[in-house]
């Protein structure tokens, strides 16, 4: 006869079976404490726009939006390996797809439609410029001199389309000025149903907070973010996430164990891509305008920055360290915020290499935060604990 | 079979494995899984592998040896697929296999280890196991797969330890059992024994002669111990000066004054 724990064991097997996807050790966080507070996190994030002194939750989203692009770099980076300074390119591929898109087929079924274009000209955009790279023999440093080059090569590009030689339909690129005319994201199809991202128009109900306009656009974010988020960590806990990681640790031994290695690494920067593609769209969408800025060195620099002080091996410390540093950057504004996040990325690469999240989650688990039910313990220091979480 | 399967060259060597080219390409073979033909690699103005004619018959050990700089990791690296030779071919199991990509070869059979013991460092020993066998199999019989490599590469109750936390031997052990749960038909190793106890090399040798005893596993060993080739090898080739410059039994290499002179030390 099974015991009480036993039967709910049971009845939630279920849980554990989903659990088991998204936990491995390629990521933070495989314990039910880190669960229970993740969600502890999202049910904050849910009322956010309802606490009095925040306001809509507008300016968060945009950080929600950017951590989009963090985890893309997180993936194509931390991951695989591929330190790449080209994903605000793809970034702005997928927001200048979207604007031009868009702009010509402004109702809801053309909007939609420049969503799915704008990720699939980041992905496109990425597969082109991985093909010639990674089947070109180009690795290491110098995939990153590519890129870097490659976002002054759009930023240049872009900044001379002003004029009317430079129109696509209605769309007007408009040079250093950008795309002002962006329509408000509406999603859905014509005529069926359609849903608009209107800045304040939602009155929504909610017990202990009342009557309060909300942004939905926000909350879009946050489902992308989170999605994104989700879909990374099966990714990079499934088979194919441990050869990606093969690759970051040794192209030659993983090539002899019977993998395209190159093949991979294209797949990997095709969808950070596309990652980043949906990071620009969304951008676009909720500035409702585009500029070649997004091309410039200093935005180039930093999803880097992110990626770096979070942990570039952790997506949860992408996502946290975007949010965090651009929280940081607004509120300083200016050139001041860039060159203290120049000096914290040094103390940072000097001090943790492997980035704050990670080494905040070694402390947790060496001082046993939660117990023997809690975090499953370092590989190396408990063998058993760790077995838990793999998934043979 | 032709002629050339039973000559004694003039030179020595038992031609009991060679093949032609030809036979190769038209699949009329004997038991002959992997051949080189004149195979060169020049780096620059230095020739690495000078018209190398290599061959290893189905189920051989083979040891390879020969001074620093004699070409052997070379040779190996050009049946692999990590370089491109100057010229020539490389035939496997009757095929041509020279322009073929490393993990194309690897997919026809040939597997390698390296010098350096080069697992995962950062992932655990399981995921290290792991990650060649899940190309081939899931579920259960994936995890029965990886346990068995790990408890044949004797490192049980090390599952979920860092595999750059193992000693230098057991790195070794883990990589060939890595490299063997591919399943090649071919298995090269390049000094799977440099810097290993006495203890360790007697288990690397017993490692390498169940895999090919009990599985049929051609092995390729690149190898500077005379000791540990005489435990293992059925053949040794002598490479010298990117040339093959005896081939034959250990007794005989041994017994050879020029190898003596060029390798073993016997004269200077």
């Amino acid at each position: 006869m099974g015991t009480t724990a036993d039967s709910v064991r049971d009845r939630f097997g279920f849980l554990a079976g989903i659990r088991d996807r998204f936990e491995g050790p390629n990521t933070i966080g495989n314990s039910r404490p880190f669960w229970i507070g993740f969600a502890a996190v999202l049910a904050v994030l849910a009322v956010y726009p309802f606490l009095p002194f925040i306001g809509t939750g507008s300016q968060l989203s945009l950080f929600l939006v950017l951590a989009v692009l963090g985890l893309s770099l997180s993936l194509v980076w931390g991951y695989s390996g591929v330190l790449s300074f080209g994903q605000v390119v793809f970034f702005g591929f997928g927001a200048y797809t979207f604007g031009v898109v868009s702009i010509n087929f402004p109702d809801a079924t053309g909007i939609t439609g420049a969503v799915v274009a704008g990720v699939l000209a980041g992905g496109l955009g990425a597969a082109l410029m991985g093909y010639f790279m990674f089947y070109g023999g180009v690795r290491d440093v110098y995939v990153t001199i590519i890129t870097l080059v490659s976002t002054m090569v759009m930023l240049t590009f872009m900044s001379q389309t002003a004029g009317s030689a430079w129109t696509i339909g209605e769309a007007a690129l408009g040079g250093f000025n950008g795309m002002p005319d962006i329509p408000l994201l509406t999603l859905g199809i014509e005529g069926v149903f359609t849903f608009q991202f209107v800045f304040n128009e939602m009155q929504v109900w909610l017990p202990l907070f009342g009557w309060n306009e909300i942004d939905p656009f926000y909350y879009l974010s946050l489902v992308a973010v989170v999605g994104t988020y989700f879909g990374l960590r099966a990714l990079v806990n499934s088979d194919f996430g441990r050869v990606m990681v093969a690759v970051r640790e040794d192209e030659d031994r993983t090539r002899m164990f019977g993998y395209d290695v190159k093949r991979a690494k294209l797949l990997v920067f095709t969808l950070g891509g596309a990652l980043a593609g949906l990071a620009g769209v969304l951008y676009a969408a909720r500035n409702v305008y585009i500029d070649p800025t997004v091309f410039e060195l200093w935005f180039a620099t930093l999803p880097v920055v992110w990626v770096s002080v979070g942990g570039r091996k952790s997506l949860l410390g992408a996502v946290i360290a975007t949010v965090s540093i651009e929280y940081f950057r607004l509120s300083i504004g200016g050139d001041w915020a860039l060159v203290v996040l120049g000096a914290l990325l040094l103390v940072v690469i000097v001090a943790l290499p492997g980035g704050l999240v990670p080494w905040v989650d070694r402390q947790v688990r060496r001082l046993d935060v939660f117990g023997e039910s809690g975090e499953a313990p370092d590989p190396g220091d408990a063998p058993d604990a760790a077995a838990e979480v793999s998934d043979s | 079979m032709s002629d050339a399967d039973t000559d004694t060259g003039a030179d020595g060597i038992d031609q009991t494995v060679r093949q032609t080219a030809a036979e190769l390409a038209t699949g009329d073979r004997t038991d002959t899984i992997l051949q080189t033909e004149e195979l060169v690699k020049q780096f620059g103005g230095f020739t690495a592998t000078d018209s190398v004619d290599f061959s290893v018959a189905e189920g051989e050990l083979r040891c390879l040896i020969g001074p620093n700089g004699a070409g052997k990791s070379t040779l190996l690296k050009l049946i692999t697929g990590a370089h491109a030779p100057t010229s020539g071919s490389v035939y496997y199991d009757g095929h041509d296999i020279t322009d073929l990509e490393s993990h194309e070869r690897v997919q026809r059979g040939i597997s390698m280890k390296f010098q350096v013991p080069s697992v995962y460092g950062d992932l655990s020993v399981r995921e290290n196991a792991r990650l060649p066998i899940q190309q081939f199999v899931d579920g259960a019989e994936r995890r029965r797969r990886v346990d068995e490599a790990i408890a044949d590469a004797g490192l049980e109750g090390y599952e979920d330890v860092e595999a750059s936390s193992l000693s230098h031997g057991q790195q070794q052990q883990l990589e060939i059992g890595m490299a063997a749960s591919l399943e090649p038909d071919l298995l090269l190793l390049d000094e799977p024994v440099a810097g290993l106890s006495v203890e360790e090399r007697t288990e690397i040798a017993e490692r390498i002669q169940t895999l090919n005893d009990e599985e049929g596993i051609a092995f390729v060993v690149i190898e500077h111990d005379t000791d540990f080739v005489g435990e293992i090898a059925d053949e040794v080739t002598v490479l010298h000066q990117g040339k093959i410059f005896r081939e034959g039994p250990i007794e005989e290499i041994e017994a050879d004054p020029e190898v003596q002179r060029i390798y073993l030390g016997g004269e200077q």
